[in-house]
C-alpha cells in the first residue's frame, strides 16, 4: 500500500487512500456527489451516470466517479496534484443530461407513489434537474414482479441501477433475481416468477431509490413527513439491529434499520421489518385474574393483590423470558430475591456458565467476522438464528474466509466445510486445529444455544473453549433472545439451571416466558406484552408494554448493551415492565428501593457499571469452563420456525404467511429432493 | 423488443456426445474459476444444435458452468442473435436492411419474406420450415442486399434469385451460397478496371471456380452430396 495521495477537489486540497473511488474522495471533502446506483456496502455498477464529474485534463468528457479509482488520476503537466470538479458547467449539463434520460421513462405519478416524500429521484430531480423534457414519444410500461408477501413492486418506475439484483446475490445469497433484455426492453426479473427464498428481503425495499420496489404491508398507509421516528433498538433476535420505529399517533407503522457498523451495517432482517402488524393484535391490555378455571377482567389493584399473596405463599421461582429489558429482569430479580425465591433466565436450557462472560458471551465481536480467516460454527444456523449475522458470514465467506460447520448441514447461503453433525465431531476436533485455521487473518468460533441446550452443554462450552484456546481464535456465543445476556449480566441465575429454579416452587413469576411449559401444579403469575402461550396457562395476568413502547436496555450477543427508546405509548392499561414490578413489591411488602427508571438505572450502575456505558463491547477476562465428559448426538439449532419465534411475531399475520409460504416451499424442495433421488 | 423465455418449452435439452466434448474443451480454456466466460460459446453451440434456445438449454448451459440460471437468462435475453423463440427447421432467413442493402432494394426483400414464409418477422411459416427476422448489418455492403442462413452468406439478391433459393430449400436442397448474381466476390459486375492481370509469374494456375468464402461453405458438405444437394449448381460461375 502506498501512502496517501493528494488531489485538489473543487480548488480545495486533500489528501486520500489512492485506493477509494472518485466518489468516496468527494465525500471525504465534504462534496455531496448524487448517486442511484452506487451503494458503499454493494459491488459498483456504474449504470446511472449520475455521479459524473470533470477530471481535469483527462479526456474531455465527464467520468463517472463512483467507478474510477483516485489512484487512476494523473497529475497536471507541472507536477501539480490532479484536480476534479463537481461543479463546472461541464458536470451541471451532464447532471441535467442524465436527470432528463431518467425521467424519460420513469412515470410522473409521484402523488400515488409510496416511496414518494422520502424517493431519491424526486430529491436529485429538485436538485440537479431541468424542469422540462424534450421527450414527446410515448413512454415506455414494464410489467410487475410478484416478489411475494413483502415486496411490492411497480416496475415502470424502475430506473435500472441493479441494487436489488445485487443485493439479492451479494448479501442475501440468493439467485433468483437478475436484469434481463436490452436497451428500452431490459427489465429486472425473477427467474420463472419465482418469490423470493430469502430472510433478507426487506433491504431491497430501502435500497431502491425510486419507487419500484415498496413495502406491501405498508402500502398506502403513510407519507413520510407524517410519521413519528425513533431510533430504538430490535429484539426479534439477540444481534440487536439498530432500528428506526415510525409511528403515527400510538401506532407502529414500519420499521426501518438504522447504520450500526459493529451490529447490522445497514440490514435488517424481514422479521424485525414486518413484525409490526403483531404489535396490534393478541395484546394484554387489561389484567387478568383466573377464577373458575377462566380468565376473568380485573383492574390493577385486585391483579396486583392477587399477585402479592400467591407470591408471599411459599417458594417463589421467577423467569425472565426472551424480550425484556435488562431494567426489568434486575427490578423482578430484586423482587425475587427479597422474598427468598429462585430466578432463572435460562428458560431453553443452555448451560450458559453464571458469571464467566467469557463464557456465556465470547471474546469476539461481531465485527470480527469480517476480519476472520476462518469460522467455525457449533451447533448453530446463523441464517435462522440472525439472518443479518448471518449476511455479514457471508462477506467473510467472499471475501476469502473458509466456515466450517459441526451440526445440522443447512443451506446458509454460502459454500462451508462440514465437519460432522454433533458431539462426536467436535470431541475429535481437537486434533485437526492446524487445519482449521484461517491462513489468513484470525480465526473465530461461534457456538449457538443448540449446541449449549442439552444436558452436557457446559462440557460442550468447555470443550470448544479448550478448541478456542488451542487455535488463538476469537469466541463468540450466538444466542437467539435478545433479553438473554442482560439477563445473565445482572447474575438471573440459579445454580442447576430451570429445573432448580422450578424444584418445589408454587408460585411461578413468568416475565414474558412463552417458549416452554411451566409445571402444572403451581401458581403462575404472567406478565408480558401477548397473549401467547404463557398468558393463557397464567392464572395472574400483567400487561406490559412491549419492546416499541418502553425504554430499556439489551444487551446483544457480543456483549454491547444497547438503549431501546419509547416510540409509542403501551396499549390499554398496560404499563411499562419495571413500574408493574415497582407496584408489586410496594404489595408484597418489600417495596424495591427505585420510583423512577433513572432511579433504577443509577442502582443498576452501582451493581453492573458496563451496563450504562451504552454501545461499548467490555473485554471479557477468558475463563475456560471444564470440558468434561460430552454425550451423544447431533447438534440441532433451537430455532425450528424462523418467522415465529416469539409472542409478537405469533401475532402477526405477516409472519404467520412468511412462515406458510417458507413451509410450503421446503415440502416442495423435499419433494425435488425426492424426484432427484 | 421484448426478449422473453418462449411460452411453449421442451421437456428438456442435452448436447450431442460431440458438441458435449466439445464444451468441455471450450470450459477448460479458462483459468479455473472463470468458467462463467464460456457462457456464450456454449450458447451458441446450443442454438446451432436446436435451431434455438429454449429454458431447459439455457439452465443446462448454467449448470455445465456452476451458475445460477438467471444469469445466463441474462445473457441470453441480451443478444439478438440467440433465438428464444423456435425457428424454421429447414431455414431461418436473416435479412439485412441496414443502409447499404435497405438503399439496394432489401424492401423488396421483405415484402418477399413477408409473402413467402410468414407475414411477421419471427413467425413460423405455415409449414414450420420456414421463419425471418430483419437483422442489422453483417458486414456485405459490397455484396448488398444479402441474407444469412445458419452460416452461410447469400448476396447480391433481388426478389427473383432470393424467390429461388427458397424454392430449392423447400424442395430439400442446399444453395449455393455466395453472390447470386454471376460474380465471384466483391468485383465491379461490369468487369474489372485495374489490375486485370496477375504480374506475379505462375500466379495464372487452375482458375477458381468460387470464392474462398464459398468454397469454405461447400468443403462442409461430403463431396458425394453436393450433387444431389446443389441442384442449381453452375449459376452464378465466374464471368
Amino acid at each position: 500500500m502506498t501512502g496517501l495521495m493528494r488531489l485538489k477537489i473543487d480548488g480545495a486540497e486533500i489528501e486520500v487512500d489512492p485506493a477509494m473511488t472518485l466518489l468516496q474522495a468527494c465525500e471525504s471533502a465534504g462534496v455531496e456527489i448524487p448517486r442511484f446506483c452506487y451503494h458503499e456496502r454493494l459491488s459498483i455498477a456504474g449504470n446511472c451516470r449520475m455521479c459524473l464529474v470533470e477530471v481535469v485534463g483527462g479526456p474531455p468528457k465527464p467520468a463517472a466517479s463512483c467507478a474510477m479509482q483516485v489512484r487512476d488520476l494523473r497529475p497536471g503537466r507541472d507536477g501539480s496534484p490532479p484536480e476534479i470538479r463537481t461543479r463546472s458547467a461541464m458536470v451541471r449539463k451532464a447532471r441535467e443530461g442524465v436527470m432528463e434520460f431518467l425521467l424519460i421513462n420513469h412515470p410522473l405519478d409521484c402523488p400515488i407513489c409510496d416511496q414518494g416524500g422520502e424517493c431519491d429521484l424526486q430529491d436529485q430531480a429538485m436538485a440537479y434537474g431541468v424542469d422540462f423534457s424534450r421527450f414527446r414519444e410515448p413512454k415506455r410500461a414494464v410489467d410487475d414482479l410478484d416478489l411475494g408477501p413483502l415486496v411490492d413492486t411497480a416496475m415502470t418506475r424502475c430506473i435500472s441501477c441493479t441494487r436489488c439484483v445485487r443485493f439479492t446475490t451479494e448479501v442475501a445469497g440468493i439467485s433468483q433475481m437478475g436484469q434481463t433484455g436490452r436497451g428500452e426492453d431490459i427489465e429486472i426479473t425473477s427467474y420463472l416468477n419465482q418469490t423470493l427464498d430469502s430472510e433478507l428481503q426487506g433491504n431491497i425495499i430501502d435500497l431502491c431509490p425510486v419507487g419500484a420496489l415498496t413495502s406491501k404491508p405498508y402500502a398506502f398507509t403513510a407519507r413520510p413527513w407524517e410519521l413519528r421516528k425513533t431510533e430504538t433498538i430490535d429484539v426479534m433476535d439477540a444481534l440487536g439491529a439498530n432500528i428506526r420505529v415510525d409511528c403515527r399517533g400510538r401506532e407502529v407503522l414500519r420499521i426501518l434499520p438504522r447504520n450500526h457498523d459493529g451490529v447490522n451495517e445497514e440490514w435488517i432482517s424481514d422479521k424485525t421489518r414486518f413484525v409490526w402488524d403483531g404489535l396490534r393484535t393478541q395484546r394484554l391490555d387489561r389484567p387478568y385474574v383466573r377464577s373458575g378455571g377462566v380468565l376473568r377482567p380485573v383492574g390493577w389493584p385486585e391483579a396486583l393483590e392477587a399477585a402479592a399473596a400467591a407470591m408471599k405463599g411459599g417458594k417463589l421461582a421467577a423467569l425472565a423470558g426472551d424480550l425484556v429489558p435488562v431494567e426489568a429482569v434486575f427490578a423482578l430479580r430484586d423482587l425475587a430475591v427479597s422474598l427468598g425465591g429462585a430466578v432463572e433466565c435460562r428458560t431453553d436450557g443452555a448451560r450458559l456458565p453464571a458469571g464467566n462472560r467469557s463464557g456465556y458471551v465470547g471474546t469476539a465481536r461481531i465485527e470480527d467476522i469480517d476480519s476472520a480467516g476462518s469460522i467455525i460454527l457449533v451447533g448453530t444456523n446463523p441464517r435462522r438464528e440472525s439472518p443479518v449475522l448471518n449476511a455479514r458470514i457471508r462477506k467473510a465467506w467472499l471475501a476469502g474466509a473458509t466456515v466450517s460447520v459441526i451440526g445440522e448441514a443447512a443451506d446458509l447461503t454460502y459454500g462451508y466445510a462440514h465437519l460432522g453433525t454433533g458431539r462426536a465431531t467436535l470431541a475429535g476436533l481437537q486434533s485437526k486445529v492446524p487445519a482449521l485455521s484461517g491462513n489468513t487473518g484470525g480465526t473465530l468460533v461461534i457456538v449457538g444455544q443448540g449446541a449449549l441446550s442439552g444436558s452436557d452443554g457446559d462440557a460442550v462450552l468447555g470443550h470448544v473453549m479448550r478448541l478456542v484456546e488451542k487455535m488463538q481464535a476469537g469466541f463468540l456465543v450466538l444466542h437467539t433472545a435478545a433479553s438473554r445476556v442482560g439477563a445473565m449480566d445482572v447474575g438471573f441465575t440459579t445454580e442447576g439451571g430451570l429445573d432448580a429454579a422450578l424444584d418445589g416452587a408454587r408460585t411461578v413469576f413468568s416475565l414474558g416466558v412463552d417458549e416452554i411449559d411451566l409445571p402444572e401444579s403451581a401458581f403462575v403469575i404472567y406478565q408480558g406484552s401477548h397473549g401467547d402461550r404463557g398468558a393463557s396457562r397464567a392464572d395472574v395476568v400483567f400487561p406490559a408494554a412491549a419492546y416499541t413502547e418502553e425504554s430499556g436496555t439489551f444487551v446483544n450477543t457480543e456483549g454491547r448493551p444497547q438503549r431501546a427508546a419509547r416510540a409509542g405509548f403501551p396499549v390499554g392499561e398496560a404499563r411499562e415492565n419495571w413500574s408493574v414490578l415497582r407496584a408489586l413489591s410496594a404489595q408484597v411488602g418489600e417495596p424495591l428501593p427505585y420510583d423512577s427508571l433513572v432511579a433504577l438505572r443509577q442502582v443498576l450502575g452501582r451493581e453492573h457499571g458496563h451496563l450504562l456505558e451504552i454501545d461499548r463491547v467490555p473485554e471479557n477476562e477468558w475463563q475456560p469452563v471444564e470440558a468434561g465428559k460430552l454425550g451423544k448426538g447431533d447438534f440441532a439449532s433451537p430455532v425450528e420456525d424462523f418467522f415465529l419465534t416469539n409472542p409478537i411475531a405469533r401475532a402477526s399475520a405477516v409472519m404467520a404467511d412468511l412462515s406458510r409460504r417458507a413451509s410450503l416451499r421446503r415440502a416442495d424442495q423435499g419433494r425435488a429432493g425426492a424426484w432427484a433421488a | 423488443m421484448l426478449r422473453r423465455l418462449h411460452s411453449t418449452q421442451p421437456e428438456e435439452f442435452a448436447f450431442s456426445p460431440e458438441n458435449a466434448a466439445w464444451a468441455r474443451d471450450v470450459i477448460a480454456t479458462f483459468p479455473p474459476g472463470r468458467q462463467a466466460s464460456a457462457i456464450i460459446p456454449l450458447l451458441w453451440r446450443a442454438q446451432e444444435q436446436e435451431g434455438w434456445l429454449s429454458r431447459p438449454a439455457i439452465e443446462a448451459v448454467a449448470a455445465m458452468l456452476d451458475l445460477p440460471p438467471v444469469r445466463a437468462l441474462e445473457v441470453a435475453t441480451f443478444y439478438f442473435m440467440f433465438q428464444l423463440k423456435p425457428v424454421g427447421r429447414t431455414a431461418h432467413v436473416q435479412l439485412c436492411t441496414t443502409t447499404s442493402c435497405m438503399i439496394c432494394g432489401s424492401d423488396a426483400l421483405v415484402e418477399l419474406c413477408r409473402k413467402r414464409i410468414a407475414p411477421q418477422p419471427h413467425q413460423l411459416s405455415a409449414d414450420g420450415r420456414f421463419s425471418w427476422e430483419e437483422v442489422e448489418c453483417l458486414g456485405a455492403c459490397a455484396n448488398a442486399p444479402m441474407i444469412q442462413i445458419g452460416k452461410d452468406y447469400y448476396e447480391d439478391l433481388d426478389p427473383e434469385n432470393l424467390s429461388a433459393i427458397l424454392d430449392v430449400l423447400e424442395q430439400g436442397g442446399m444453395p449455393r451460397p455466395g453472390p447470386q448474381n454471376g460474380r465471384f466476390s466483391v468485383e465491379p459486375q461490369t468487369g474489372l478496371t485495374s489490375l486485370t492481370e496477375s504480374d506475379v509469374p505462375g500466379e495464372d494456375g487452375p482458375e477458381e471456380t468460387v470464392n474462398a468464402s464459398v468454397a469454405l461453405s461447400l468443403a462442409q458438405v461430403p463431396a458425394a452430396e453436393r450433387e444431389t444437394r446443389y441442384p442449381d449448381r453452375g449459376t452464378g460461375s465466374p464471368p
